[in-house]
């Protein structure tokens, strides 16, 4: 599902809303539990007294559902590689499989172990202007985004989301580098985000 | 070349008679369909017929030669006694067979049918230009409408290229916000070229069209002379405009940047891919000492390989001028294929000045910007647009910089020179990376940093490649903050600043944290400010009508012996000059 806030009003003037309409901009910080309904409630941090600290504002997570359809897709692609590897080694007799199975195999287990942790360090905060992101325990990462800058508001959803009811929001502006992906919303959470932040785009819009 | 006064300008230039005529004809951008020049089948097809036309002449070769030159070879004998297809050449057969008539009536049918399509396709192919966009109807079977809005257009670029411009044809294209957004014209007689561009440009600046009519209108029209005569004085004009350059409107201001022939091309040798080729030649030399001697044969292609670029690199470059305009800046350079764009304000996302170690000595740089082409990714002609400047001496820099962003006050441009470009300086204004993590930036730390003024974000780095990027926050799409485990062991993080994507790094690492969380906050604050404060899609809409925007500010004029005077070979044919 695809929201683009462009086709409705090409031409409105870039105006932002503060002087001018105060009214007609909705409010993106009034609290709605919709958005925090059966998600994470603390966001996991760097130990370290040098990381990016949480500032103030509300954090908003992801919901707890995502952990299990993380664990279901890697821990199949798991499988399928052990499997594989299984039968190269005993069926054909080829040891050498090990080598870039055992790698590979590696690499998957340690995605299971921290996906987890990763899902409690995903946040984001609905400022006044802005959308604030952030991701990431031992690389952190975060990105502000003004509301009149996004182009786009991206919704999908995989039949296993749709299993867990989640679903992946995707916020896209003129540069490809912003990469703002909010991934295991709960259905109703992404859909009223994207609603808010459609109205929000649309009163703020500036130019490219 | 002469050519119809642009609407903007009064009919006053003095003006050719073809051109007087032609302005009688009505405009193309009067909210109506049109068609594009009639010859464009012949260029845009053109390729495919001249390649046909090889494959037969080389096939029929010999043939030909005995045709015309039957003195010259007594080789060919043509056997009259075949009779039927043999897998022979057809041209025995039809020879033999007597088949002239049927073989030229195929000939002819074929080319009828060719024709034909290639009529069908210039009368579908029309396009329209309103007040809001520019609409391009195209295709026979499989219709095609692409409509470009006014207000997302980046700039408007005119291409000429060499045998187009020998009949006064031009490529007008239409800068869209996206990948392969570009809406093309292609092609227009250069006049009406001309005047589609400023139509465009007028509109999308949110002024009237009213005073372009206006204009127009006052342009004498008169009586056409014949059509031999109007296609015999094209041909001229475009000879002379191959000779002088190209055409520009008279009255149209001079180029702030004169970059002499001989500059250019030091500074092409003087440039990264000539390390790679001397890297390549002791290789090379060493292999032969070593090894065989053969592999010094392998010299010729890669000097072949690199003479052909460096020669594409110093053509492309050549003829270069920069100039304000009404609508924006005006960029041409080309020596074969004049490329002619005009960058409207506020649709540069981001400059970078750059300085490779090998042009210190001189005191030469490179501006390079970030902008919306409208074409694909791995369109190779990106990089031709992205580079405004391509050699200059520091007085040019600061010309085309003022260009590029007139909105910053006056007091601010020492910042981005002495400080910017040149600095460290004592009482330095940036914020750079700290003492303990100098580790991290061994030669640059001391110049590894970033100031942010009112309506612009300047990054500095590297001491060896010289680099200075300065990002319009109006421009700035988003802001971001990383950090990895060694940055947090040191207390430090990267910021990143989000823009459109482009040779511009947009990355500035290794800042203390506090401060690089201050910037954050900082940066995303100015940057919601200066984009309320942007109006520059419509970038002439508030302003009265006839009152000329100028994207230079007044206040900044520079010393009048520093403006180079063009030679008229290099740039533009001075004003009054007779043609």
């Amino acid at each position: 599902m695809t929201n683009s806030p462009e086709e409705k009003i090409p031409d409105l003037p870039p105006t932002t809303t503060e002087s001018e309409s105060p009214l007609a901009a909705p409010d993106p910080e009034e609290p709605s539990d919709v958005l925090d309904r059966d998600t994470y409630d603390t966001i996991r941090e760097p130990r370290s007294a040098g990381r990016l600290p949480l500032g103030d504002g509300t954090w908003h997570q992801l919901a707890r559902q995502y952990v299990w359809v993380q664990l279901i897709s890697i821990g199949v692609v798991f499988l399928i590689v052990l499997a594989a590897v299984l039968f190269v080694t005993l069926v054909w007799g080829q040891w050498w499989a090990w080598i870039p199975g055992g790698i590979f195999l590696g690499i998957l287990a340690w995605t299971i172990i921290i996906t987890p942790r990763q899902a409690r360090a995903y946040g984001y905060q609905l400022r006044r202007d802005d959308l604030v992101f952030r991701r990431g325990i031992l690389w952190q990462r975060v990105v502000a985004v003004p509301y009149g800058r996004m182009q786009l508001v991206d919704i999908t959803h995989g039949p296993l989301d749709r299993g867990f009811g989640i679903a992946q929001l995707k916020l896209v502006t003129a540069a490809a580098s912003t990469g703002v992906v909010i991934p295991g919303l709960k259905q109703e959470a992404a859909e009223q985000l994207r609603d808010t932040l459609v109205d929000v785009a649309e009163a703020r819009r500036t130019g490219l | 070349m002469s050519d119809l006064p642009s609407p903007s300008q009064p009919a006053d230039a003095p003006a050719a008679p073809v051109a007087q005529a032609r302005v009688a004809a009505p405009k193309l951008s009067d909210g109506e369909w049109h068609r594009l020049h009639p010859l464009t089948p012949l260029f845009r097809g053109g390729l495919v017929l001249v390649v046909i036309a090889g494959i037969v002449i080389a096939n029929l070769r010999d043939r030909l030669v005995f045709l015309f030159l039957p003195w010259l070879d007594d080789d060919i004998d043509i056997d009259v006694e075949v009779e039927e297809w043999r897998g022979g050449d057809p041209v025995d057969f039809i020879i033999a067979n007597n088949l002239y008539l049927v073989a030229g009536l195929a000939v002819l049918g074929i080319l009828l049918v060719l024709i034909g399509l290639f009529y069908l396709s210039w009368r579908f192919h029309t396009f329209r230009i309103t007040g809001d966009d520019v609409e391009v109807r195209s295709g026979v079977l499989f219709r095609t409408h692409r409509r470009a809005p006014l207000d997302r257009v980046q700039g408007v670029n005119l291409t000429r290229p060499m045998f187009a411009r020998l009949v006064g044809m031009a490529k007008l294209e239409v800068v869209g916000a996206g990948l392969d957004s570009n809406v093309k014209l292609e092609y227009l007689s250069t006049s009406n070229a001309e005047a589609v561009r400023a139509d465009i440009l007028r509109l999308a600046s949110g002024r009237r069209l009213a005073e372009a009519r206006a204009d127009a209108a006052t342009a004498p029209g008169g009586a056409g002379p014949t059509r031999r005569a109007a296609a015999a004085s094209v041909v001229s004009a475009g000879i002379n405009g191959l000779i002088s350059g190209a055409e520009e409107p008279v009255g149209e201001p001079e180029s702030v940047v004169h970059i002499p022939v001989g500059r250019l091309i030091a500074s092409r040798l003087l440039s990264t891919s000539t390390l790679w080729l001397i890297a390549i030649i002791i290789a090379i030399i060493v292999g032969s000492i070593a090894g065989t001697p053969w592999v010094l044969f392998s010299l010729v292609p890669a000097l072949i390989g690199f003479g052909a670029y460096w020669v594409r690199t110093i053509t492309r470059s050549l003829r270069y001028s920069i100039a304000p305009t009404p609508s924006g800046v005006r960029i041409t350079f080309g020596l074969f294929t004049t490329i002619t764009e005009i960058l409207p304000p506020g649709r540069v996302h981001a400059v970078e000045v750059s300085q490779s170690v090998l042009w210190r000595p001189a005191g030469w740089w490179e501006i390079t910007v970030n902008r919306l082409s409208g074409r694909g990714l791995a369109d190779g002609a990106n990089d031709q647009f992205a580079t405004v400047l391509p050699v200059g001496t520091r007085d040019d820099v600061e010309r085309v910089l003022r260009l590029l962003m007139p909105d910053l006050p006056e007091n601010e441009w020492p910042l981005v020179f002495e400080h910017g470009l040149l600095g460290p300086r004592p009482d330095d204004p940036y914020t750079n990376t700290p003492r303990r993590a100098r580790v991290l930036r061994l030669l640059s730390w001391k110049r590894n940093g970033f100031l942010l003024l009112p309506d612009a974000l300047l990054m500095r780095r590297g001491a060896i490649w010289r680099k200075l990027a300065i990002f319009p926050l109006a421009r700035l799409q988003s802001i971001g903050i990383e950090q990895g485990p060694v940055d947090r062991a040191l207390s430090v993080a990267n910021i990143r600043a989000h823009t459109i994507a482009g040779r511009v790094y947009s990355r500035l690492g290794i800042l203390d944290r506090d401060a690089a969380l201050a910037a954050f906050e900082g940066i995303e604050a100015a940057a919601l400010a200066a984009a309320s404060r942007d109006h520059s899609h419509r970038w002439a809409g508030e302003a009265a009508v006839g009152e000329p925007f100028s994207p230079v500010p007044e206040r900044n004029p520079l010393p009048e012996r520093e403006l180079p005077v063009p030679e008229p070979v290099e740039g533009s044919p001075a004003p009054g000059e007779p043609r």
